[in-house]
């Protein structure tokens, strides 16, 4: 087993791995134990394939012997959503429809992850096609929160926030296009980071809405969210909305964030729809930053109750094109049924009941004679909203709020009501549209034991500046960031 | 009651460049199935498509040929339906920007004269796989060598009023689109596809009549024979007071007919979106006008100098502007300093009957000769010094034609060279006088054409190589003035 000191930080493993203290090997070892002995309860993970892990991990030991000490990840493992296309390792985006399929292309953030020095270690657990809010749209079961087993962990990138929390991954990728990354951060009680759209390449991640998905990395304090951030940022000419700008790792890690900053707090974002201890804990942390030096700016954001409509309708418009490919045709598993138009549905009937009500309504929005009522209003009402936070950041260098409007839900609470599940993303729907970074960190916990995030969210490009806030935040809210010992609740 | 047609055509069309729109993958015809595909063209999860700015320069010439407007931003739209042959499930097109709009293309009329037919638009797509139904078997194969081909759609306004109107703008189209660079135009190998908007309305009348689609037409002939059918189709329909329909349909070879593929009522639903893959792409007013300047010149204008600055004749000018390449040779054969007109008269005379004759077993092209324009000018010169005889330099051509030999080694072998050794003819000269006593006789008494027949006698005993010149001189100088 790893030492506490090592096992709750990602950044300090890469030392020791690096200066020969620990071999990667132990490490692999040391999660793999905690997967095998914890996972049966939280289902953080849908692959893991031991032998290749412990195997990737002597390759890395191997290269340390002949005195390779390259790579900012050295022999660390990273969990991977399972929307994330890994070459020879099964992808399936938690569905039935990509059962058996196994990716021929790694994607450009594993890339970047093996060739800092990092292990695969497993993929982790989704809502189908990173449709929900709880991973209990998963078509091969819900994840649970480590924190409390009745509870879900979030979602959609449930499987790597449980995966953090529960010490089975010191680093761990997501996915987030209206929240996937934050909201199950915020309810596991780590860190999640949701790059400005561009920040990292798409290349490789599992379309569900292309303008809005981003890769974003998840971890146990903003440290180690940096660190993966530094490896998975940068242009990538494989995807044409990818940004020429480097990220700022320096900027990311410099000291005295909180000094003159201007923390706009949106009137909007404290309403009652909020649970009280959420509000509570988000208030204590907006009195810290005062404390250190920051000054808080009153904000008016009314566009925010149009974010989620204009959301849903932008979202499932595109996915309703974007999932057209899983057809039965190149890859897959296909239903024979006859003739072409039984084949397409009998093996598309594979697709969950989420995902086929979004194809559905993204169809009917893109539909001639509701194209201008529905698809192209959303567009506009999103630059609209992408406007409203332009002249919000004219006043404030960033916005803070809750992530969440409540901690963690138990599992088949709002599972049978859509609606329900949809309005989880009131406060992380909002910066996708516009494009802005936004990141979550843990800020308290509620009475019993759940954990509550606070969410920071800046403008386009200003991923360092929000990193380099959050870990003076943390700092001055002096949580234990540790992984949990064993999972709660069970 | 008089009807008149009324048609417009959309040409599909391949652009010549090296790999596919969206990926890398090599875009030529043909190759073994599936063997040119990577992870995007094929759509695997997570792939995301790039521009190929090869294609767009491609797309643009396309525009400034025809003379349209061009936008300086590319927006792409996504095209919505399933098909086993279109591997996203959307085509990737433009849907309401297109990057060319409302130019034209000015054609000859077959009763002469020239006829202007507007262009509405012209945008970029990437082309489909091939969906194989192989004959007997129960199962479809699909090949996806040809998905993610750049294309461009050129979409004619409905301008044009008979068959052999459409087969001439179509013949120009072709022509234009060769000599700008944008493609092979080859309908054969489908780099030019062309469907068909035609509907019938009584003259005079302003108001169009109801519109059927006509798809699958395969090859120029066949653009007149679907027409001709469906005029006469709708005639009919229309002479027994039938309403026609606004349908889909598709011409048949065999029969040279059209038939119903599907109604107005069940066309698709594309759902066109702006791709949110493919950001706005600025084409800047920069690229266009560099385009512009650096535009292919066209064959109405290579025409019009050919006659104008190298007093060709009308018809040398359009045997010369057939093809590109065929301009191009002729052109360079010039640069490498042959007269325009002697150079006319070589490649139309020599090298295009070579071609002329060699094609349909070997597809020659002009693009593919075993000759240079260089080489080309050495042999004429050679004729020019006197080194060889007309007849015997179009020998020597036909022979480096054949295989690529130079003008001098060719002519060497072919044993063609013309002596032009003094002392070498001197012999034969002196041969010739002493057999023919008669002729000899004759000239001396004062019959002046006796000496050509000894000219004659010696060119024969040279097999033609001595030159004619030299040999008259030698004879003069052997026999005086005649009579003396």
């Amino acid at each position: 087993m790893l030492p506490p000191e090592l096992s709750r930080s990602a950044t300090a493993l890469a030392a020791a791995i690096r200066s020969g203290h620990v071999r990667a090997r132990d490490a692999a070892d040391h999660f793999l134990a905690r997967i095998a002995r914890h996972d049966g309860a939280v289902h953080a993970f849908l692959h893991l394939d031991p032998v290749q892990v412990r195997a990737d991990a002597d390759a890395i030991d191997a290269r340390i012997a002949r005195g390779d000490r390259t790579g900012a990840l050295l022999g660390v493992p990273v969990a991977i959503k399972d929307n994330l296309c890994t070459r020879g390792l099964p992808t399936t985006c938690a569905s039935q429809i990509l059962v058996g399929y196994t990716p021929p292309y790694d994607a450009h953030v594993i890339e970047r992850i093996k060739a800092a020095g990092g292990v695969i270690l497993g993929k982790t657990n989704l809502d189908e096609f990173a449709m929900g809010a709880s991973t209990e749209n998963s078509s091969f079961g819900a994840s649970r929160n480590p924190h409390d087993l009745k509870r879900v962990p979030g979602g959609s990138s449930g499987g790597s926030a449980a995966a953090v929390a529960a010490g089975f991954a010191p680093l761990a990728l997501g996915s987030d296009t209206g929240g996937s990354v934050r909201q199950p951060a915020a309810l596991c009680g780590i860190v999640g980071h949701r790059p400005t759209y561009g920040a990292v390449s798409r290349y490789g991640l599992i379309a569900f809405a292309s303008s809005l998905d981003q890769v974003g990395p998840m971890a146990l304090n903003v440290e180690d969210c940096t660190l993966l951030m530094d490896v998975i940022a940068g242009h990538d000419e494989r995807d044409s909305t990818s940004r020429a700008g480097a990220f700022d790792g320096v900027g990311a890690r410099r000291d005295g964030a909180l000094t003159g900053l201007r923390i706009g707090v949106p009137a909007e974002y404290h309403s009652d729809g909020v649970d009280a201890e959420v509000r509570a804990a988000v208030q204590r942390v907006e009195q810290l930053a005062v404390a250190a030096g920051a000054r808080l700016v009153p904000l008016a954001l009314p566009l925010t109750e149009y974010a989620i409509p204009t959301y849903y309708l932008v979202v499932t418009s595109e996915a309703s094109s974007n999932l057209a490919r899983f057809d039965g045709v190149r890859y897959g598993p296909r239903d024979e049924a006859g003739d072409l138009a039984g084949m397409y549905g009998a093996t598309r009937r594979r697709f969950g009941d989420e995902v086929k009500r979004r194809i559905m309504l993204g169809t009917y929005a893109l539909s001639s004679g509701y194209y201008d009522a529905y698809y192209k209003k959303a567009l506009q009402v999103r630059q609209r909203i992408g406007e409203e936070f332009a002249k919000a950041f004219e006043q404030c260098d960033l916005v803070l709020g809750p992530t969440t409007p409540t901690p963690a839900f138990p599992l088949g609470e709002k599972s049978d009501d859509p609606v329900q599940m949809y309005l989880c993303d009131v406060f992380t729907a909002p910066a996708p549209l516009a494009g802005l970074p936004a990141l979550s960190i843990p800020c308290g916990r509620s009475k019993s034991g759940l954990p509550i995030g606070v969410q920071l969210q800046g403008p386009s490009g200003a991923d360092a500046r929000l990193l380099a806030v959050a870990r003076a935040l943390e700092r001055a809210l002096a949580l234990d960031l540790s992984p949990l010992e064993s999972p709660r609740g069970a | 009651m008089e009807l008149e047609p009324v048609i417009g055509l959309e040409v599909h069309c391949q652009l010549a460049t090296r790999s596919k729109l969206f990926c890398r993958c090599v875009a030529d015809f043909g190759g073994t199935p599936n063997s040119r595909i990577c992870p995007v063209c094929t759509a695997q999860p997570g792939a995301l498509p790039v521009l190929n700015e090869q294609a767009l320069a491609l797309a643009l010439n396309a525009g400034l040929a025809l003379h349209c407007t061009i936008r300086d931003q590319i927006k792409f739209d996504r095209k919505n339906y399933y098909y086993p042959d279109l591997p996203k499930g959307y085509q990737i097109s433009q849907f309401d920007e297109p990057l060319c709009e409302w130019g034209e293309l000015e054609f000859e009329l077959e009763k002469g004269g020239t006829k202007v037919a507007k262009i509405r638009r012209i945008h970029m797509e990437e082309d489909a796989g091939k969906a194989l139904h192989p004959d007997g078997a129960n199962v479809s194969l699909v090949d996806l060598n040809r998905a993610g081909v750049p294309l461009v759609e050129i979409v004619g306004m409905p301008d044009l009023c008979s068959p052999a109107e459409a087969s001439a703008y179509l013949q120009t189209l072709r022509r234009t689109l060769r000599f700008a660079g944008v493609s092979e135009c080859d309908m054969e190998k489908g780099s030019l596809r062309c469907d068909a908007n035609i509907s019938v309305r009584p003259k005079g009348q302003e108001k169009l009549g109801t519109k059927v689609e006509v798809k699958n037409i395969n090859s120029f002939k066949n653009v007149e024979r679907a027409l001709m059918f469906e005029i006469a189709r709708q005639s009919e329909m229309v002479a027994r007071g039938e309403p026609i329909v606004q349908e889909t349909r598709s011409f048949r070879d065999t029969e040279g007919s059209t038939i119903a593929m599907r109604k107005k009522e069940d066309a698709h639903d594309y759902r066109y979106f702006p791709d949110p893959d493919l950001p706005l792409f600025d084409v800047g007013r920069n690229r266009i006008e560099q385009a512009r300047a650096a535009l292919p010149e066209g064959f109405v204008a290579k025409r019009r100098r050919y006659q104008a600055s190298w007093g060709l004749t009308d018809y040398d000018t359009r045997v010369l502007t057939e093809e590109p390449a065929t301009a191009l040779f002729f052109e360079s054969v010039v640069a490498a300093g042959l007269s325009p007109k002697s150079a006319a008269n070589w490649i139309q005379g020599e090298v295009l009957a070579f071609l002329g004759e060699t094609k349909g077993s070997t597809k020659s092209d002009i693009s593919e000769l075993k000759i240079t324009a260089t080489e080309l000018h050495a042999l004429v010169q050679m004729e020019e010094r006197g080194e060889l005889s007309h007849q015997a330099a179009k020998k020597v051509l036909r022979r480096m034609l054949e295989t690529g030999v130079d003008a001098q080694n060719s002519a060497v072998a072919l044993d063609l060279l013309q002596i032009r050794d003094s002392g070498a003819l001197a012999a034969t000269i002196d041969e010739v006088i002493s057999t023919e006593t008669k002729v000899v006789a004759d000239y001396r008494g004062g019959k002046e054409t006796a000496l050509n027949a000894l000219l004659g006698r010696a060119m024969r005993a040279t097999k033609g190589k001595g030159d004619p010149n030299l040999i008259r001189e030698l004879l003069l100088q052997k026999l005086g003035k005649p009579g003396s």
